[in-house]
């Protein structure tokens, strides 16, 4: 649907989930609104309900308590909608690997469609990544 | 009687948590939570790394406490072998624990602002929160997660050129943070909104055992800063804040007051460690068998590690004690009683790294009426004190 997604590409609309996270990717994720980042003069907004969204931003190792909450998540976005795991954890587990409590692999509770590593990622370079998303939907 | 589920997810922040309000029309009678969503098994991970693994791996519990952590879990393996670090070492974890409580206690004040409906607070306090970063990357080259914490010292020195930079930024916290402190004093939205809120007496601060600023704001005296000084606190000059009330608007005044202590307590560091020359680790090759405890006044309350080691290079037992935990049970006293409206802004005083609640799913209490989320309800509330005062 390539028409549909550079309708898209023109403001997205994020919304922002933590699957057992540090907090950090988080805080930096409002970070990106407040004055100094401020996303929202790039017509990138966080909405308060998934069902708004265009774009689904997960944090974290995704405990096996929220892998299925975050499925219904998923499954109850309208589609398309891109998922793009932020931090490090989601993109190489880092340091809880060996975590008895982790999903084997978050690619199969929801696909996902890009990595921003970092730990955390600078908001600088979350930008960057949002930006790339937009230059892949516009073709 | 109708229950009002919140969370796992709520739209703007952070983690996941699960709470329960059953509600009687708008008063809030009982509450009950559901924990879990974030446990990713530190303490099993911990006994299979090495110590300095585990400094990496606690300074992951959490991302705003991450020196906290890491510090409460050297002091822990410190207290193994009695190791000593040297002067110097102990202002620069002084220094970076307190710029870490600046900036926590800003970016609690911040959500506090928006969860009431005062978005301008919000990004007003994560504007001046910024700087704070700054200074973090300035000294350990990340906003967050800073690795500065090593068994016998610390990872990296501070720069005497840098020393400059840091006194500017906080010259210019200080001015904001009396500016914020006047505000809180002279706004009557704000005084009507939070006087009176949440009441946590103290004597439930004491059954509960809180910690941190949520008991010291209910006349609860204990910092362990002031209690047993570790690093730089026996050194240093500040000032123990405690107030009587236990109400939202104490627990914010406590921050408020505690970020212009820090500010006070880094600019000391800052001039110390322009004196105190001189290695910032002692070189630490083993930590031998036996235990060991280790303290930390975080900006939530008490952070409690415990370690036994063996005489490897593993720790066989590995237990922490975060703030929060034993924070959020006082829900179950200040929240019962109060309106629904108070709710959400009473939860967040404790200042659990949880906040806004809004729910697509409509609720329906007695009356059959519909119930808005909370977050609308909290703003209506400052909405109608507000008009009511301005008339």
């Amino acid at each position: 649907m390539g028409w549909y997604n550079k309708r898209l590409a023109k403001s997205l609309w994020v919304f922002h989930v933590s699957g057992s996270p540090c907090n950090n990717c988080d805080i930096e994720i409002l970070d990106l609104l407040t004055p100094k980042y401020d996303l929202e003069r790039l017509g990138i907004k966080l909405v308060g309900s998934i069902r708004h969204a265009d774009v689904l931003l997960m944090t974290g190792v995704m405990n096996k308590k929220i892998a299925p909450r975050i499925k219904k998540l998923y499954e109850q976005a309208p589609k398309p909608i891109f998922v793009v795991a932020v931090g490090s954890c989601p993109a190489s587990t880092i340091t809880f690997k060996k975590s008895y409590n982790r999903v084997e692999k978050i690619e199969d509770v929801i696909p996902i469609d890009m990595y921003i590593p970092g730990c955390p990622p600078k908001p600088e370079a979350m930008i960057e990544g949002v930006a790339k998303l937009i230059g892949v939907l516009n073709g | 009687m109708s229950k009002v589920p919140v969370g796992p997810f709520h739209p703007l922040l952070e983690e996941a948590e699960y709470f329960e309000l059953t509600v009687d029309g708008e008063t809030v009678i009982d509450i009950d939570m559901e924990i879990g969503w974030m446990h990713r098994g530190h303490e099993y991970i911990s006994e299979m790394s090495s110590f300095t693994q585990s400094i990496y791996l606690v300074e992951r519990i959490c991302g705003i406490c991450s020196t906290s952590h890491p510090l409460a879990c050297v002091h822990a393996i410190e207290d193994i072998d009695n190791i000593e670090i040297p002067d110097r070492a102990r202002y620069i974890r002084s220094l970076v624990g307190e710029l870490e409580r600046i900036h926590s206690h800003l970016l609690w004040l911040g959500l506090a602002g928006h969860f009431i409906g005062y978005d301008t607070v919000w990004m007003w306090a994560w504007k001046y929160r910024e700087p704070v970063l700054q200074m973090m990357e300035l000294i350990s080259g990340n906003r967050n997660h800073y690795g500065m914490m090593r068994v016998g010292g610390v990872a990296r020195d501070v720069e005497p050129e840098k020393l400059p930079e840091l006194h500017k930024h906080l010259d210019m916290i200080e001015e904001k943070m009396k500016m914020i402190a006047k505000i809180a004093n002279d706004d009557p939205v704000l005084k009507k909104r939070l006087k009176g809120v949440g009441v946590l007496t103290q004597e439930d601060a004491r059954n509960y055992c809180a910690t941190g600023p949520t008991s010291r704001a209910s006349g609860v005296r204990g910092d362990v800063r002031k209690d047993d000084p570790t690093d730089a606190y026996d050194l240093v000059d500040f000032k123990e804040i405690v107030l009587s009330n236990g109400d939202v608007y104490d627990k914010l005044v406590v921050r408020v007051l505690e970020i212009i202590e820090s500010v006070k307590i880094c600019r000391q560091c800052i001039d110390k460690l322009k004196i105190v020359k001189g290695s910032f680790w002692n070189k630490v090759e083993q930590v031998g068998e036996g235990e060991g405890c280790g303290r930390y006044e975080a900006p939530r309350g008490e952070v409690f590690h415990y370690i036994r080691s063996d005489g490897t290079n593993r720790p066989i037992r590995h237990k922490v004690r975060a703030p929060s935990y034993v924070n959020i049970p006082t829900y179950e006293a200040s929240c019962k009683g109060i309106s629904i409206s108070d709710a959400l802004i009473t939860l967040a005083s404790v200042d659990p790294c949880y906040c806004c609640t809004e729910r697509s799913m409509k609720i329906k209490d007695v009356h059959n009426k519909e119930v808005p989320d909370l977050l609308t309800l909290s703003r209506n509330k400052t909405e109608k004190i507000r008009r009511e005062i301005n008339d």
